[in-house]
């Protein structure tokens, strides 16, 4: 195959739009990015995909940690005959790798002082973001538990004592130090129903578990041919960002 | 609006100037002569070479690759120096039609002599005339970036005795002067075949296979005969300008180096001069018809195929193939779908692409890039579905394939 | 020391919907326009790519495509009495940020409001005598009639391909269409979009009713479409990914899809993004802008100076802008005067879910703007003579999506985790539908803006203060609306349903709406507004506020095509008029 004599499919596009450029020509130099009227701006292969969570060791908790997360999350979503559970769907990978991430730093959030509290309709003023939040109430519960429950952990207790401890936590029973247990609560279960039903990318909803539970279909773009069919079930299994097992070339 | 414009309008008035003709003397300096080597110049795309992005008109500095090193387009604004301003009427012209620079030196068939050799004199001197209107640059372009020995310019004395016969398009008495006009457009100005003409191993035209479709610098410039499976076959002569006026048409939207080429030529022309161009182009049918069987549906690599299609793509390119009008190409039936060559395709799929945009089909519509989330062998079978879908019929398309467009596109 | 660069005719604060309008119109007319974004380009095959557009986590939840509170916010208070604090996370409504602005992640839903929204309060006068507006209300006329609009709205609805179905074509009222709205001269471009279950089910209870269901317009489009700036749109494909996202194959009618591809190719053009403006300039006379003062992403400083500057950063950002730059006077609760930050206003919402045992309605096959309405308890549509309030509501089924993070209702009772929590929410997932009201916010003497006395931002600036709560009229408004709510989902017959009303104080916590109006409102008589009818404002007349911030009340209607209309208002104004005679456009 013999290239013949042609110009490269070219710069020309980028340079005139992208890309820190002087105003006007006759002018002091202004940084931000500048369009002047040519082309949309458009770049190959310019993406921002999600970045897959890597399965191995826990980027954020601790071994004592994680066991508790998971012993939780397993009772906020047990397994049963439907299907996995919140461990097994990887809920607690899902959480660590959040934590380990700007969510867990609250980098998107306003954080700056004063921090006062305010009444219900202001919406949360701590300046505890989320992974201090964790190892805060982790390590409070663990000391509630052990107090508790003749010496043992969380993930020790029974399922029964388990779902106790975790009621006592969402009715405020259960205060914890610093009254933080139903804070805590909240930021568990809120993260756990985001692992289990997110994106597998995320390292949650393993093998779409929980896609399958409910029967959404994922990460697809077009019902056009299944508008106008009402009250019938969808019949395409559900993708992830990642795809499905049908997109594998057998051999 | 725009001077271009009222140039087109102008050239227009002088439709009949433009035709090949018997030597005339001609005032070099007349406003219409001027005029006319302007849309000239527009219609041979001299800019695309010697015209740098965001830089002065004909100034150079264009890089050329080419398989044997790079070269850049030189400084053919009228300065004595760094451009061609002391050059004669007589070399400039013989750097169109003999491929020779002024004081001999012979240039490389980057300048694609081979094909404006069969442009007329008086287009020649028309656009001669043109560019001594163009504001003089000081520019200075050293042209020969190539490696030894394809530096050494004697070199293509070899090549030309080879390759090059010099010498003007004779009208076909046999064909419309429509026709004429528009082959003389393909070949002597728009030289269509330098990208779309396979090449040689020395890198000459293959003539056996003209307008074919050829491969250049990781694109698959398609087949533009009249096929009707992989070439323009099932277009209208109006679908085809409206192509090349717009930039898009019912089916198709001209992307990457095509889409520089209507943007910056033909969305220029005169609808005459496309409806000439779509004229010839229709007439080139195929020696053989083309009878080859769709890879079965039931191939573990179309079933994978679909499933990887329904999940991507149909979202724009619809379930059944169609598109949207000047939006998303139709997948079904296309040709750019079913060249021999994937390529392009490959490319498309892993990288995405951007539609051309021209003031009659402005939108520009980008295909987004799928190498973040399909591996090779899935971009494969996508594109072997999509080649065999839908009664289109083409050559699967393999993993390996894939890898090798990815590596070379790695590569600057 | 800012460096000052050479003068443009016009400076365009925002990108965004009436960003994109306005520096379109004015650039044909051979003006010289920047626009200065302080977010990001936005591109839909690169921003919106398909593979990864469809994420719930990242677009929904975390809020990627969103103003993050980090870089901007405002703090709140449901009134006077107390301290406002910062809202650090979005709850209740949600910014937009980069090009496009909110016009990227919105739903489409495209409105024109009602004849009688314009002159509220003389129509209500009229009606049922002034003492039957509350007094806490501070609801006035808007100055323009909806005569006057119509042709703007009309425009505004070709360039973006509503989807939709005329209920009143020059007076004649038309079957299938809604029969209480405004007449307009020709119908919609597009047909209705194709309805889902849920919407047909509505539609018929509301029918068995006596009511009047319609399809909702849409900005989704039904069908490919090419408006009149030649630019080509796809049809949208019921994903469900709508609001919060990004729409990845060109079917949401957005700045991107409508008119950048044309604004982008015009040489007298120009977007700088990621530069933030710190305010207005003002000559020594405080009555002339001399241009915008605004900073890159290294953190330098700018003046870009300019003839006319248009404030389009989105409705309580422009009211921030006035502030920042002392253009007219703050509002002040207590005395009732002033002008800047006076009447905002919100949008008042209750919801309704309806579960079945022995339907499907696959949630997830849904899109922004489709649904079935009845504008029967909207604004004036009916008597309120015995009934103790004003306004009303759009009442619909429109299901956005079935996203599973955030859509998965269970049945009154249930566990919100553990094991009876996972059967409930299988076994209702796929069949539930819900109802909503979107109804009037109207304004009150003691809802406004201003800027806060302790909370900045990241250039030392004070944040913008919101006071708000519901007035007591809308609650009682609310309620009503969700009595007939409620009769719709009775004569479903569902196994059960729920009901959420709304209540007070107003929360800035649950989401509910990201219809923020008012502030710098638009009216005939400067002592009680900020700017005139062709949005400029009454104070510094080279300056107009164009967005929803010039809304003097809001109304039972999403707020996005009237705020495409005023700029087209804003656009012709300055062309027709000031460029012609610069200066006050209306005698104050």
């Amino acid at each position: 195959m013999t290239d013949s004599w042609c110009p490269r499919i070219t710069r020309r596009r980028l340079l005139a739009t992208t890309a820190i450029l002087a105003i006007s020509g006759a002018g002091p130099r202004a940084l931000g990015r500048t369009y002047r009227g040519g082309v949309l701006p458009w770049e190959p292969n310019d993406t921002s995909p999600p970045i897959p969570v890597r399965p191995g060791p826990w980027l954020y908790f601790t071994a004592d940690e994680a066991a508790a997360i998971e012993a939780i999350v397993d009772r906020l979503i047990p397994p049963d005959e439907s299907g996995p559970g919140g461990k097994g769907a990887g809920c607690a990978v899902f959480i660590d790798r959040q934590l380990a991430g700007s969510f867990g730093a609250s980098s998107r959030l306003y954080m700056r002082a004063p921090f006062v509290n305010g009444t219900p309709s202001q919406g949360p003023q701590s300046p505890i973001v989320p992974k201090e939040r964790y190892r805060i109430s982790l390590a409070a519960l663990e000391e509630y538990c052990k107090a508790t429950f003749a010496g043992k952990s969380f993930a020790a207790l029974d399922a029964a004592q388990q779902d106790q401890v975790l009621h006592g936590l969402e009715t405020g029973e259960i205060k914890l130090k610093d009254d933080s247990g139903k804070d805590f609560f909240e930021t568990v279960l809120a993260n756990t129903m985001e692992g289990f039903f997110a994106d597998p990318i995320y390292g949650g909803n393993r093998d779409m578990a929980g896609w399958k539970l409910v029967g959404f279909p994922g990460a697809r773009y077009d019902y056009r041919d299944f508008v106008g069919k009402h009250n019938q079930p969808y019949p395409l299994p559900p993708v992830s960002i990642m795809g499905r097992s049908d997109w594998t070339v057998p051999g | 609006m725009n001077k271009l414009a009222g140039a087109i309008g102008t050239a227009a008035l002088f439709a009949a100037l433009l035709a090949p003709c018997a030597v005339r003397a001609v005032d070099l300096q007349s406003y219409e002569f001027v005029e006319r080597g302007r849309y000239l110049a527009t219609a041979a795309d001299c800019a695309a070479c010697h015209t740098k992005p965001g830089g002065a008109p004909f100034a150079g500095g264009v890089a050329i690759q080419t398989p044997f090193g790079t070269l850049i387009g030189p400084n053919i604004t009228p300065d004595p120096d760094a451009g061609i301003g002391a050059w004669s009427d007589d070399e400039f012209v013989a750097a169109l039609h003999d491929g020779i620079g002024r004081g001999g030196v012979r240039l490389y068939p980057a300048m694609p002599y081979p094909a404006y050799t069969k442009m007329t004199r008086q287009d020649a001197l028309a656009i001669r005339a043109y560019l001594r209107t163009i504001q003089p640059s000081s520019n200075q372009v050293d042209a020969n970036q190539l490696p030894f020995p394809f530096d050494i310019r004697f070199d293509m004395a070899v090549w030309n005795a080879l390759n090059f016969k010099p010498g003007r398009l004779e009208p076909d008495p046999s064909q419309s002067a429509e026709w004429n006009r528009g082959r003389y457009l393909v070949d002597a100005l728009g030289h269509c075949g330098t990208c779309h003409t396979p090449k040689t191993w020395l890198g000459a035209d293959k003539n056996s296979a003209y307008l074919q479709g050829a491969t250049l610098q990781g694109w698959f410039a398609p087949n533009i005969t009249a096929d009707e499976r992989k070439g323009i076959g099932r277009w209208t002569i109006d679908e085809l300008v409206n192509y090349l006026k717009t930039g898009a048409n019912r089916d198709a939207i001209a992307s990457a180096g095509m889409g520089e080429e209507v943007v910056h030529s033909s969305s220029h022309m005169t609808d005459a001069d496309l409806k000439a161009i779509a004229t010839y182009l229709v007439s080139l049918k195929p020696a053989v018809a083309d009878n080859l069987q769709p890879v079965a549906a039931a191939d573990p690599r179309m079933v994978a195929g679909q499933a990887i299609y329904k999940d991507n793509c149909s979202g724009c390119h619809t379930d059944a193939g169609t598109g949207i009008p000047r939006l998303f190409p139709r997948l079904a039936g296309s040709h750019a779908v079913q060249s021999d060559d994937p390529t392009t395709l490959i490319r498309t799929v892993m990288f995405g692409s951007q539609g051309a945009a021209t003031a009659a089909a402005p939108t520009g519509p980008a295909m987004p890039s799928f190498a973040w989330r399909l591996n090779d062998a899935q971009v494969a079978a996508v594109l072997t579905y999509i080649r065999n879908s839908w009664s289109n019929a083409a050559s699967a398309v393999s993993a390996g394939q894939v890898g090798t467009v990815k590596a070379a596109a790695a590569t600057p | 020391m800012a460096t000052k660069l050479p003068a443009k005719d016009v400076v365009i604060i925002g990108l965004g919907w009436t960003g994109a309008i306005l520096g379109n119109e004015l650039t044909d007319h051979g003006l010289d326009v920047v626009a200065i974004e302080r977010g990001p380009w936005r591109d839909t095959a690169t921003s919106f790519n398909i593979g990864y557009a469809p994420d719930e986590l990242r677009y929904a939840v975390r809020l990627d495509l969103f103003q993050r509170p980090a870089q901007s916010t405002v703090t709140f208070r449901n009134n006077g009495g107390q301290t406002a604090l910062p809202i650090r996370q979005f709850g209740s409504f949600i910014p937009g940020n980069g090009v496009g602005g909110a016009g990227i992640h919105w739903n489409g839903v495209t409105w024109r409001f009602n004849p009688t929204d314009f002159r509220l309060r003389s129509h209500l006068t009229e009606r049922y005598g002034a003492d039957f507006i509350p007094a806490e209300l501070s609801i006035q006329d808007w100055g323009i009639t909806y005569e006057e609009l119509e042709p703007y709205y009309d425009r505004f609805e070709y360039l973006a391909g509503i989807s939709g179905k005329a209920g009143n074509l020059n007076g004649v009222i038309q079957d299938g269409g809604n029969p209480f709205e405004g007449p307009r001269k020709r119908d919609y471009p597009l047909p209705p979009m194709r309805m889902t279950y849920g919407p047909t089910l509505f539609a018929e209870a509301a029918r068995s009713l006596g009511y009047h269901p319609f399809p909702q317009p849409s900005g989704n489009l039904s069908q490919p479409y090419t408006n009149p700036l030649g630019v080509t749109m796809g049809q949208c494909t019921y994903c469900g990914f709508c609001e919060r996202f990004g729409c990845a194959n060109y079917s949401k009618a957005s700045a991107q899809t409508s008119v950048l591809p044309v604004l982008m190719r015009k040489s007298n053009f120009e977007a700088r993004t990621e530069c933030e403006v710190l305010k207005i300039n003002l000559d020594a006379s405080g009555k002339h802008a001399t241009g915008v003062s605004y900073v890159d992403s290294s953190g330098a400083e700018w003046e870009q100076p300019g003839e006319i500057v248009l404030v389009c950063a989105f409705s309580f950002n422009n009211v921030q802008m006035l502030l920042h730059s002392g253009i007219g006077q703050p509002y002040d609760p207590a005395t009732r005067q002033g002008t800047i930050g006076r009447n905002y206003a919100y949008q008042t919402t209750s919801g309704l879910e309806l579960l079945f045992d022995d339907k499907i309605f696959n949630p997830f096959i849904s899109a922004g703007a489709l649904a079935q309405v009845i504008d029967d308890f909207n604004g004036d549509a009916f008597d309120h003579s015995k009934l103790g309030f004003v306004g009303g509501a759009g009442i619909s089924t429109g299901p956005t999506n079935g996203r599973p993070i955030q859509t998965r209702p269970t049945p009154h009772g249930t566990p919100r985790w553990g094991a009876k929590w996972k059967q409930a929410t299988k076994q209702s997932y796929l069949r539930f539908f819900s109802m909503g009201s979107q109804g009037s916010s109207y304004a009150a003497y003691t809802n406004h803006l201003d800027l806060d006395p302790t909370y900045k931002d990241r250039f030392g600036r004070p944040l913008l203060r919101m006071t708000f709560d519901f007035p007591d009229n809308d609650i009682r408004m609310s309620n009503y609306v969700t009595d007939r709510m409620e009769d719709i989902a009775k004569a479903l017959k569902p196994r059960e349903y729920i009901v959420s009303r709304r209540t007070k104080p107003y929360s800035s916590v649950p989401y509910q709406s990201t219809h923020n109006t008012g502030g710098t409102i638009m009216g005939a008589d400067p002592k009680t507004s900020a700017i005139n009818k062709y949005l400029q404002s009454w104070d510094v007349p080279n300056v107009f506020v164009v967005g929803a911030s010039a809304f003097p009340q809001n109304a039972g209607y999403n707020p996005t095509g009237t705020v495409g209309a005023l700029a087209f208002v804003a656009a012709d104004a300055i062309i027709t008029k000031y460029l012609k005679a610069p200066g006050p456009l209306v005698p104050s």
